[in-house]
């Protein structure tokens, strides 16, 4: 018998924090197996967000760096500029890429800098107790909209793929789901070809994972995936938002 | 013929393994609490297993090791 599925070499021993169910833990993976596919284990360097993957740096069996709220696109340009030969990736969630780091985000996308982003969109601030984030959909009850956020109060949520998209540093953006096995695996090849893409020194690199917080959804992990699918997807579709290299 | 091997420590029972197994064959194990405090999976007929792995890629933690 031959392995077909074994835990990739570029996770540590160290047991996720995450929530039963929360797709943070699949993300992890994903990134970390597309780092080993492209044999890049000796190259590679991620920068940590602040939120619940805050201690991202010990789960990544690579050099990680730490960054302060948002800031994770500034130090992944101050890390590339300095190692062009690595492989670079920031890892943040939305609280902390569309709401304290978008200025961080936005030029790093518009400097054309050559690291990839994984943003991970799960319409919600895990890490502090389910605050609105700029990416909760209209009517989403959170711990700050607890009558569902109102469009005359707070506007619509910001696609930051399509955003991230008009800039013309950004050379390859696109938006994946973790809610079933078919999207997982698209998702990992999406982080391979973004990887890539920003090996071979072609621009900016972006993708976007729709993803669950189970526990300030108030909702089981399985009832959550079941969420993404049909809330999420209609207003945040799937698929290639950019592919110019 | 397949194998599974369970990182039983590692599981945090939230199920999500269970609805992508095209067998049904993973269930919850509700007679052992793990070191973590959490009614691990467990596979209930390692013999209708085929290895698709489906479970290891939908597993949040990694609990899955997979041989075909
Ligand atoms: C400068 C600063 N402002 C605010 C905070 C509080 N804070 C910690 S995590 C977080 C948001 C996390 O949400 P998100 O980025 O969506 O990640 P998640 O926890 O959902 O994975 C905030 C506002 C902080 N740590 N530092
Ligand atoms: S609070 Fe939400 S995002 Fe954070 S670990 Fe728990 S489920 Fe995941
Ligand atoms: S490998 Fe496939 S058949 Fe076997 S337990 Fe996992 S999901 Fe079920
Ligand atoms: S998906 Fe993983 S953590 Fe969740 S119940 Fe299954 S084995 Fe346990």
């Amino acid at each position: 018998m031959a392995v077909v599925f074994e835990k990739t070499k570029m996770l540590t021993d160290v047991p996720f924090h995450y929530c039963p169910g929360c797709t943070h833990g699949i993300a992890h993976r994903l990134v970390a197996e597309a780092v080993e596919e492209l044999g890049m284990q000796d190259k590679a360097i991620g920068i940590a967000p602040v939120g619940c993957a805050v201690f991202a740096y010990n789960y990544f069996n690579c050099d990680m760096m730490e960054a302060a709220h948002g800031r994770a696109p500034a130090v992944a340009t101050g890390i590339k500029r300095v190692h062009p030969d690595k492989l670079v990736f920031s890892y943040q969630g939305d609280g902390d890429l569309a709401s304290i780091g978008t200025a961080e985000i936005v030029h790093a996308a518009a400097r054309g800098e050559k690291v990839t982003t994984i943003f991970i969109n799960n319409a919600i601030y895990g890490m502090t107790g389910g605050q609105m984030a700029p990416t909760s959909l209209e009517g989403q009850v959170t711990t700050t909209s607890p009558y569902g956020r109102k469009r005359e109060h707070c506007g619509l949520p910001i696609r930051m793929s399509e955003l991230i998209a008009t800039l013309d540093g950004a050379c390859y953006v696109e938006r994946v789901s973790l809610h079933d096995v078919p999207n997982i695996i698209k998702a990992k090849n999406a982080i391979k070809k973004a990887m890539k893409y920003q090996m071979e020194g072609k621009g900016f690199t972006f993708i976007e994972v729709l993803s669950t917080c189970p526990t300030n959804w108030g909702k089981t992990p399985v009832e959550a995936l079941k969420w993404l699918k049909e809330n999420m997807i209609p207003y945040y579709p799937l698929g290639v938002v950019k592919e110019e290299v | 013929m397949a194998k599974l091997t369970i990182n039983e420590d590692a599981c945090k029972g939230c199920s999500l393994c269970i609805q992508v197994c095209p067998k049904h064959i993973l269930e919850l194990n509700r007679e052992k609490l793990n070191a973590k405090g959490y009614h691990p999976i467990g596979i209930i007929n390692m013999d209708e297993c085929i290895g698709c792995a489906s479970c290891a890629r939908m597993c949040p933690d990694v609990v899955f090791t997979v041989e075909r």
